[in-house]
């Protein structure tokens, strides 16, 4: 059994979550008396077209970045902090632009496909509405998220500053094979280029294997038509994939012999390795998880039972494996994997936790169905160094210390 | 009819037809000519394919810089308030603190003109003349080192210039990083 007061995770299953009650009944205070509610003495607020949160979540919203004189330009990140569950609502999906989120009128929009294929072809939104669809649960997530666990010094910051720039949606739309299937292919053809209606036309390039695989050109999120920010009125899905890739807006697929080597896959999107070599094209996100409660900004409220609670993903595949310390990584045990457990969508993880009221250093570790499992951070950095910005998915350690603060620590 | 017979039969008919894709789709794809989506074709290869004419020198791109560029990327591409563009050469390797510009890790000279011509200046993309893109491209590169300033750039002579840190960029697909 691992150390430090994890439990087996499945604890409250087998009965244990009584036995606990009944220890710590003695340590609650007396239940305060109950009065009539004030919202049940009036009828309550009319319907409205389109819901929004109680007005007491105000607070759990994104946060954002950008350079100077570029608003719109950089990223928002996910509140994972204040979120359950393995899908990230529309309105708190992270966001990352290039050149501000273009107002596009679907009607004018459309879609072409061109270069190394028989006849190019251009979609209206309502041509391609009339494709048979198919939906499929995904992650997103930027490349560039946690970059902060590379810099020498533990981050003061929350889990939605370290790691906000994943968030997780069902998306339907329509593949993307049988389009180009549709356009004729010429078997020269290797690549594409995937280009953006906004203003930077931000744009990758993508093998042919991947797009024929199981790249959809997505329409809904969520059940709903794509936000703006996330692409309206249609993106690329790549699942797995670094975020970028997914192109946002997407306009335009020219098939091409070899890779474009566009601004965002060169100078922005690679791994500038120790010896200064740098590696171009690493695609798949791979196996990465993280605890989410506690984390930062949610401090322990005195000794007693928890659940430890999480999230964990692989470009590669379906999570297998999560295991969770309480003791910095020195014992580990199995955190239950909550259903349904989908390739390349985050992965709800849960495990209890008796809290003694001491200190103690927090970790999950995942592994995938490649067998791949989640380095620590000394073994990233002595793979790759610490300078390649991107693709960091080594372990992350919170500090809870005596008292309940929760810190982010390097263990 | 058994539903593998029809499917035999639906297949032999589509083969008859000549129709060579596998799914049947709703066809909704209008057929357009390359001169119809030339607007749109902007992206440019390390191989020089897609570079439209027109041509420019370093000297004729410094105005162009000092006009569209200079306020966000500094002068003579030293950077701030946004991205600098120039120097850096020579400090990728090692403990240092790398300097990424366009000059020390840009591995294309052919990646510049694609993306000054797609996303720049930032406040009005797409309105610079393709000459105008060639000029300011040759501009920042010669700040660089790289050309010299009276060097003419073009469709034909872009993509010839080799990058300093060109033979440092090594591609991982279809492999995976360790």
């Amino acid at each position: 059994m691992a150390g430090n007061g994890l439990l087996d995770r499945r604890h409250f299953l087998q009965g244990g979550a009584l036995a606990a009650a009944a220890v710590g009944a003695g340590g609650a205070a007396t239940a305060e008396t109950l009065t009539k509610a004030p919202w049940m003495t009036a009828p309550g607020t009319p319907f409205e077209g389109y819901g929004q949160p109680s007005r007491f979540e105000a607070k759990v919203v994104r946060i954002a970045g950008n350079p100077p004189n570029a608003p719109g330009t950089g990223a928002s990140r996910t509140p994972l902090q204040a979120l359950n569950g393995m899908i990230t609502p529309n309105g708190l999906h992270f966001e990352r632009s290039h050149s501000g989120i273009p107002d596009i009128d679907p009607d004018a929009h459309r879609f072409l496909i061109h270069g190394l294929v028989k006849r190019p072809l251009v979609f209206t939104l309502e041509a391609l509405a009339r494709y048979p669809m198919t939906s499929r649960i995904a992650f997103i997530e930027c490349a560039g998220n946690s970059a902060v666990l590379f810099a020498k010094d533990p981050a003061a910051a929350t889990v939605q500053g370290i790691h906000g720039l994943v968030s997780c949606a069902e998306w339907t739309g329509v593949p993307l094979a049988p389009l180009l299937d549709e356009a004729g292919v010429d078997p020269k053809a290797e690549w594409l280029l995937a280009e953006g209606a906004d203003a930077a036309a931000m744009s990758r390039s993508v093998p042919l294997g991947k797009a024929r695989d199981d790249a959809l050109i997505a329409l809904y999120q969520n059940g709903e038509r794509i936000r703006p920010a996330n692409g309206y009125p249609m993106r690329l899905l790549l699942p797995g994939y670094q975020g970028n890739m997914n192109v946002k807006w997407l306009r335009r697929i020219k098939l091409t012999e070899g890779p474009t080597h566009t601004k965002d896959e060169t100078s922005r999107y690679s791994l500038l390795q120790q010896d200064g070599r740098v590696a171009e094209f690493k695609f798949p996100m791979d196996a990465k998880s993280v605890i989410t409660q506690p984390s930062p900004g949610l401090a322990m409220k005195g000794p007693g039972l928890y659940e430890i609670s999480g999230l964990a993903w692989s470009g590669n595949g379906k999570i297998t494996r999560v295991e969770v310390s309480a003791d910095g990584g020195q014992s580990w045990a199995p955190a239950a994997l909550a259903e349904p457990v989908l390739s390349k969508a985050l992965t709800r993880f849960r495990l209890p936790w008796r809290w003694t009221g001491g200190s103690a250093v927090l970790q999950s570790r995942a592994t995938d169905e490649t067998g791949y499992v989640q380095p620590t951070r000394a073994a990233q950095i002595a793979a790759r160094g610490a300078r390649g910005i991107y693709h960091c998915n080594l372990i992350t350690s919170w500090g809870v210390a005596e008292g309940g603060e929760v810190k982010h620590v390097y263990a | 009819m058994s539903m593998r017979k029809h499917r035999l039969a639906v297949a032999a008919l589509l083969a008859t037809l000549g129709v060579a894709h596998a799914a049947d789709t709703p066809n909704l794809g209008q057929p357009i000519s390359p001169h119809e989506f030339a607007a749109w074709d902007i992206s440019v290869a390390p191989d020089g394919a897609g570079l439209p004419a027109g041509s420019g020198t370093a000297k004729q791109g410094a105005p162009v810089y000092a006009e569209k560029c200079a306020a966000c990327h500094g002068e003579k591409g030293a950077g701030q308030p946004n991205d600098r563009l120039v120097g850096g050469i020579g400090t990728l390797a090692g403990d240092q603190a790398p300097v990424r510009t366009v000059g020390s890790f840009w591995p294309y000279a052919t990646t510049l003109f694609d993306y000054v011509r797609r996303a720049m200046p930032w406040q009005q993309p797409q309105s610079l003349s393709d000459s105008e893109v060639y000029a300011v491209a040759a501009y920042i590169l010669n700040l660089n080192g790289i050309i010299g300033d009276a060097d003419v750039l073009d469709a034909t002579t872009l993509p010839k210039v080799k990058m300093p840190n060109r033979d440092n960029f090594f591609i991982v697909y279809p492999g995976n990083l360790k």
